[in-house]
């Protein structure tokens, strides 16, 4: 007779699935999820509903029984929007039949460039604080994560010295995310020509993540694949989210030479199949007709951004100004508090939700993450409590 | 009070931002404003005042939900056919049309009517009486035609029914 063994079901998941770890956010998240009152300054997404005549667009798709699968790479007339869009405001260009590839939004998009590149070992770099999923990405694509910290007084752009210094042998891709969630910092193009040169000279595979850069505030933004020699070696990633306020509709796309998408699209073809097409036809409308309402809401972001910076320099809240996305990462140590700290006190005392700091990565401790992707009546509260809760330590 | 040439030409640029946020919501504090535009508290309100006193900003008012509210108002959109006059054209009518007090906007219009005038009274027979009694014998109003409202969906940019956006997470990355 054997003996029954005392089997958990957590054995049955993969070791390097179990050894990520949870995210700072869902965490928070749950604590935030079980109070009432509360002013969220934790949101990442655009508070505005996507425009009138983008969701007309998903309602008239589904009309007209648009309900089937779409070609792998996504609609041919997406891809020629996409192609023309990325030209005429990134100044690359990219075959739309072959060059593009759309996603289940950058998050699918970034999981697939990752896997398509990644060998066992190969080391990824990217700077952080950033958003919370390159490293889990990393991970699960079997390579290793190497974080390039950036500091508050450089505004936490990425310095080539700082990448020189994390470069192994084994270094393969740089991730870069500019403008940054969660600091909002930017990259003038002489800085991105400064790192330019160090991908060059490295033989580095850039993986851009564009997915704010409509949402740049202090003139125009730069995309590193656009400088000499880089479209070879860079994959251009980009989405609808948050330009355009369609995180729910998740569609996103790569842009990249053929060998490289020809590779993404071997993964994306057995995951997903195709990103939905309603959400596709939508994404058609919005490339081709939504200027106008993204520039609206671009006036609104910034707008709130001053506010919500003013507000924390009246305050006494240290904070750089940041030129994009619709974050901004004060100072909070001189409080006396960690990340966590704040976080959780302001919550519980004052009702305010930010999101703790290192949440994005070692270097983003001593801050917290402020979105300003809520209405102004809301910045209005939160920046009276914040005031209180400051004051009072 | 006189307004002076270079008054009028600095309303563009910072005096319609403040005009535009205004317009969206005429409760914003200076203070908030201030934020907002990067200027200073004091500077926010003497722009609004300069604004009010030049007439720029004409009035504040609430945006309300007459069903909610339980008010029994009727309203009705009136096309409106009138004689142009020598020397003033259409002004001088069309200031006397908007005058009524019944009369909550009016507008001179291009194709086959003059003049729109919206209405608002307590009753049909209130706007009715005010079509015959009073807008159709002034002198050279040529015709009208009325049209009563049924239902509002929108006022002034608002939707009547509010999107409801309470599955929004309260903490996302």
């Amino acid at each position: 007779m054997s003996v029954k063994r005392i089997v958990s079901t957590t054995d049955f998941v993969a070791n390097h699935v179990r050894s990520i770890p949870r995210s700072g956010i869902r965490d928070f998240f749950e604590i935030v999820q079980s109070m009432s009152d509360v002013v969220s300054l934790g949101i990442g997404e655009p508070d505005f509903v996507t425009p009138w005549h983008i969701r007309e667009a998903a309602i008239y798709a589904l009309e007209k029984g648009k309900t089937g699968y779409t070609s792998n790479l996504g609609l041919p007339r997406l891809r020629k929007s996409i192609a023309r869009y990325v030209r005429q405001n990134y100044q690359v260009d990219y075959d739309a039949l072959s060059e593009v590839l759309v996603a289940v939004g950058v998050s699918e998009a970034m999981d697939i460039a990752l896997r398509a590149v990644i060998n066992p070992g190969d080391e990824v770099l990217y700077h952080s604080p950033c958003y919370v999923s390159y490293s889990p990405s990393i991970l699960l694509a079997h390579g290793k994560p190497v974080e390039i910290p950036t500091l508050a007084e450089d505004h936490f752009k990425l310095r080539p010295e700082a990448l020189k210094e994390k470069m192994t042998s084994k270094s393969k891709v740089l991730i870069l995310n500019f403008p940054t969630n969660p600091t909002g910092a930017v990259m003038s193009r002489e800085e991105l020509l400064s790192i330019a040169e160090v991908c060059e000279k490295h033989d580095l595979l850039v993986i851009t993540d564009e997915i704010y850069s409509e949402l740049s505030y202090g003139g125009e933004h730069c995309s590193i694949a656009s400088l000499p020699g880089m479209r070879e070696r860079c994959i251009f990633l980009h989405g609808f989210s948050k330009a355009f306020a369609m995180t729910g509709f998740r569609v996103g796309y790569a842009c990249a030479p053929v060998a490289l998408i020809e590779a993404m699209m071997r993964i994306h073809q057995y995951a997903m199949l195709c990103a939905p097409i309603v959400s596709q036809e939508a994404a058609i409308e919005a490339l081709e007709n939504g200027q106008a309402e993204m520039v609206q809401m671009r006036e609104q972001y910034q707008l709130r951004r001053n506010f919500l910076l003013n507000s924390f320099r009246e305050i006494g809240i240290p904070c750089f100004n940041a030129q994009g996305a619709f974050y901004l990462f004060p100072r909070i140590d001189q409080t006396g508090l960690n990340s966590r700290e704040f976080a959780v006190r302001l919550l519980e005392e004052h009702r305010v939700a930010v999101v703790p700091g290192n949440a994005f990565g070692v270097s983003g401790e001593g801050h917290v993450r402020c979105s300003y992707a809520t209405g102004m009546d809301q910045l209005e509260v939160a920046v009276e409590r914040i005031g209180k809760f400051v004051r009072s330590l | 009070m006189i307004v002076s040439e270079e008054f009028i030409a600095s309303v563009r640029g910072m005096d319609q931002q403040l005009l535009k946020l205004l317009e969206e919501n005429a409760l914003v504090s200076p203070e908030t404003l201030a934020k907002q535009l990067n200027l200073s508290v004091d500077e926010v309100k003497s722009r609004i005042k300069h604004l009010e006193e030049a007439k720029i900003i004409l009035a504040y008012k609430a945006i309300v939900d007459d069903d909610k509210a339980e008010f029994q108002t009727v309203k009705a959109v009136i096309e409106v056919r009138i004689t142009p006059e020598r020397g003033g054209g259409f002004n001088r009518l069309s200031d006397r049309i908007a005058r009524y007090p019944e009369v909550t906007s009016c507008f001179l219009m291009s194709g086959g009517y003059d003049l729109l005038v919206f209405v608002e009274g307590r009753t049909l027979k209130e706007v009715a009486m005010f079509v015959s009694e009073k807008l159709s014998t002034i002198q050279g109003v040529l015709s009208t035609a009325t049209h009563f409202t049924l239902k509002t969906y929108k006022e002034q940019g608002v939707m009547i029914e509010q999107e409801i956006s309470e599955e929004r997470l309260k903490v996302s990355p």
